[in-house]
């Protein structure tokens, strides 16, 4: 290889000036960009005053949260200040009404044994003292004297506060030690009653003694056979509410699946008006255009905020959103597909002397007819991803009973439950979608490619 | 030596039919059979569809039609001035001590006596919001679009893995996000752009991967042959023949995240879209049409903003590309 010497790389330099001689603000074009980028965000920073909203945060709560998505607890309580030791639940517990957990124990001296994790995580008390079990350590806490009292050195998973030891133990619960009451809280993974709760006869049978019951048993509720029962027990089971998610999760794919129709039924014939190539008037066609981009930026919100003052909250309101979002949308993408055909079967078509419509009909709709269904067929794909946010709003669908679960801060099972479906749905759909387009466009591609060979 | 030449004829005479016509019409038949089958099983759903939003919606179709336009009227201001005064927080001679004439969130002083009216403040944070989390969006979307393409991926493993990701986050509810966050960092424009952004990764890196397949791979193959590893190959190689469509997708991202910010904000996000549900719900005219207009004005500039510099970035193909 050979070295470039110093008149060399100056005549180069005189020969390409552009290169070597750019203006300033080309050359520092990226530096401005980046320094831009970065003021910006650090105004942003500013705006939002991001510091002090995440001082404020509690990202302690997000595995929380995420725990609760695919784990339920149980929380037992003991009171002590009573003449005899009885195991307490919350109403509406897990359990059912007649709670007896094996993890619950009864020691033959009187004492209670509660297993949160097996014997090695436990705690073990009668109305004078409590022992801590977890991690390997044993920690009794002595209760005679007014308050807990931890005897001996306390452990980091331990916090002893006045009046109140509490336990933590990580995922499986904690344990709260007062001098009235031991209240332990023992977490599962999974959800609980997912199929039948706690107030239906099935409540607690194993799949066989179900499935015996359903088949040959005695009928529970006389007049109705098992089967129902246990179809409608799982369609209005309280906690999980599987009948009202499901009919809320089909609004939503009817919202999608009927406004994408209507506004591509609605679009069809506004489209061959506004197509430029087509219309013979060019004010008919700016105005449909213009009616279009206005049709799609007025808000999906905004319209759905309108219907549901118009019709009532529900998923009417929703399609009818929907519908004029994509009249907009879909009459956008028609005309501009009308506008990129190629005029030749439509000029042999009017030869022969046929009508507009015929023209229309045989000379055009054959070309853009497979891009029509794929266009819409993308966006029903695309609303029916986007419906579930409409609904939060009041335009009805799963949206809103999403919100509700995730407002009470308590329910994330139910919302995983829902988000799950809803990805199911999107899945499915996505898919459905992806074939026929797929279908579609080796139509289109066979098409073009029968084209190429005869010229 | 003879040739004999035989000619079918399609028509044979005497009303009898020829075999390949008969095919032709049997085959023409059958899929005008299946077209209406399909148009029929189509409208079937159609009418099922509407009937079912009819059921569940809380006023039925028919019975609220002729009040269909009842929402319109309390939409007319008393004045059209009206709509200005509110737009601008200016005492409105209409005020009759509620908030329909008068916006009550008052004004943001950013100078002395200087101030801009609480509603473009709220504008400016649904705007902002877009921006960052199409920024977000940005930063993650290149280097997984790199990871996701086919044909620059380091590992077909991790391809798939980022493809899934990014599809995961594409689908999942934004909704189920911001209230996740909500719960978190507070309700505000904070849990509005993590949602936003962590949806527009998705949206953005599936967009700019296809565009990564579909780069000429010979400058790619240059730089292989003089030993460069895959950060350097996607630098120098890659990159640049990717970055102008990469920023005439982000643009058209922003315009869709405005939007995607005023839903957001409308379930507590924060922003102009939790004042207009307010307001429409309330039924507040001159406040709706102002909080309207002004959104309305927003999304046209970005628009044309965006539509003017994707043009310069990209030339005219930047319009050719499917929406």
């Amino acid at each position: 290889m050979t070295t470039m010497t110093a008149e060399e790389i100056l005549s180069i330099e005189e020969r390409y000036p552009q290169v070597f001689r750019r203006p300033l603000y080309k050359r520092f074009a990226p530096l401005f960009l980046f320094v831009g980028i970065l003021t910006y965000l650090i105004y942003v920073l500013w705006f939002f005053s991001l510091p002090q909203v995440l001082r404020e945060s509690h990202w302690e709560r997000l595995p929380l949260f995420l725990t609760q998505w695919i784990s339920y607890d149980l929380q037992p309580e003991f009171r002590l200040d009573q003449p005899e030791i009885t195991p307490k639940y919350p109403r509406f517990s897990a359990l059912g009404e007649n709670p007896n957990p094996d993890w619950v124990i009864r020691n033959p001296d009187g004492t209670f044994t509660v297993l949160i994790d097996g014997p090695a995580k436990s705690v073990t008390f009668d109305k004078a003292q409590a022992t801590i079990v977890a991690n390997g350590e044993t920690v009794p806490v002595a209760l005679s004297s007014g308050k807990p009292v931890i005897s001996g050195p306390v452990p980091d998973w331990i916090t002893a506060h006045d009046d109140e030891v509490v336990a933590k133990m990580g995922f499986v619960g904690e344990v709260r030690v007062t001098v009235d009451r031991v209240k332990v809280r023992k977490r599962f993974l999974g959800w609980a009653n997912f199929v039948f709760d706690t107030r239906s006869p099935f409540f607690g049978k194993s799949a066989g003694e179900v499935v015996s019951l359903i088949v040959s048993g005695p009928e529970l509720k006389p007049g109705t056979s098992n089967l129902a029962l246990a179809g409608d027990n799982i369609w209005n089971n309280a906690q999980w509410q599987h009948g009202d998610v499901w009919t809320k999760l089909l609004q939503t794919i009817v919202m999608a699946f009927l406004g994408t129709l209507l506004g591509g039924i609605v679009a069809f014939p506004l489209a061959f008006f506004a197509a430029r190539n087509i219309t013979p008037s060019g004010v008919l066609s700016q105005v449909l255009k213009r009616f279009f981009d206005f049709m799609r930026s007025v808000d999906m919100l905004i319209w759905a905020l309108f219907f549901t003052r118009a019709f009532g909250p529900g998923p009417l309101a929703g399609s009818a959103a929907i519908f004029f979002t994509e009249i907009g949308t879909l009459g956008k993408t028609y005309s501009e597909a009308l506008e990129n055909i190629d005029d030749k079967p439509r000029e042999g078509v009017l030869s022969t002397g046929a009508n507009g419509l015929l023209v229309q009909r045989y000379g055009v709709m054959p070309e853009v007819i497979p891009v029509f269904i794929s266009q819409t067929l993308y966006q029903w794909e695309s609303n029916t991803r986007g419906a579930t946010i409409i609904g939060a709003v009041g335009a009805g669908g799963i949206g809103l009973k999403l919100w509700e679960a995730m407002r009470t801060n308590s329910n994330w099972a139910n919302v995983f439950y829902m988000v799950l479906l809803i990805l199911l749905v999107v899945f499915i759909f996505d898919n459905i979608s992806n074939f026929l387009r797929r279908r579609l466009s080796r139509t289109i591609h066979d098409y073009n490619r029968l084209q190429a060979e005869h010229g | 030596m003879t040739l004999s030449v035989t000619t079918p004829s399609l028509t044979a005479s005497s009303g009898a039919t020829h075999p390949m016509a008969d095919a032709w019409r049997r085959q023409t038949s059958l899929r005008r059979f299946y077209t209406v089958l399909g148009v029929g099983l189509l409208l079937a759903a159609m009418f099922a569809s509407m009937w079912f939003a009819d059921e569940a919606n809380a006023g039925h179709f028919f019975d609220r039609l002729p009040h269909i336009l009842d929402f319109l009227s309390w939409l007319v201001p008393k004045h059209w001035n009206d709509v200005w005064r509110a737009l601008f927080d200016i005492a409105s001679p209409h005020d009759t001590g509620t908030q329909e004439y008068n916006f009550p969130l008052g004004r943001v002083y950013v100078w002395g006596g200087f101030y801009i009216p609480e509603y473009f403040e709220l504008m400016l944070t649904t705007v902002n919001v877009a921006l960052v989390s199409t920024f977000i969006g940005f930063t993650f979307a290149v280097p997984f679009s790199f990871i996701a393409a086919r044909n620059l991926t380091p590992h077909p493993a991790l391809r798939l893995i980022v493809k899934r990701f990014m599809e995961l986050l594409r689908a999942f509810p934004e909704i189920v996000i911001a209230g996740l966050f909500a719960a978190i960092v507070s309700i505000g424009p904070i849990a509005a752009i993590i949602a936003i952004g962590l949806h527009s990764i998705g949206a953005l890196g599936k967009l700019f991967y296809e565009i990564n397949e579909n780069i000429d791979m010979r400058a790619e193959e240059g730089l292989r042959a003089v030993g460069a590893n895959w950060f350097e190959r996607v630098r120098f190689a890659d990159l640049p023949q990717v970055l102008p469509n990469f920023m005439s997708y982000t643009l058209l991202r922003v315009e869709i995240n405005v939007r995607a910010s005023t839903i957001i904000g409308a379930v507590g996000g924060g922003g102009i879209g939790e004042e207009l549900k307010l307001s429409i719900s309330r039924g507040f005219g001159a406040k709706t049409l102002a909080l309207v207009l002004l959104l309305f004005t927003t999304i046209f500039i970005i628009d044309q903003f965006s539509a003017w510099l994707r043009r310069k970035l990209v030339g005219e193909q930047a319009f050719m590309m499917g929406a």
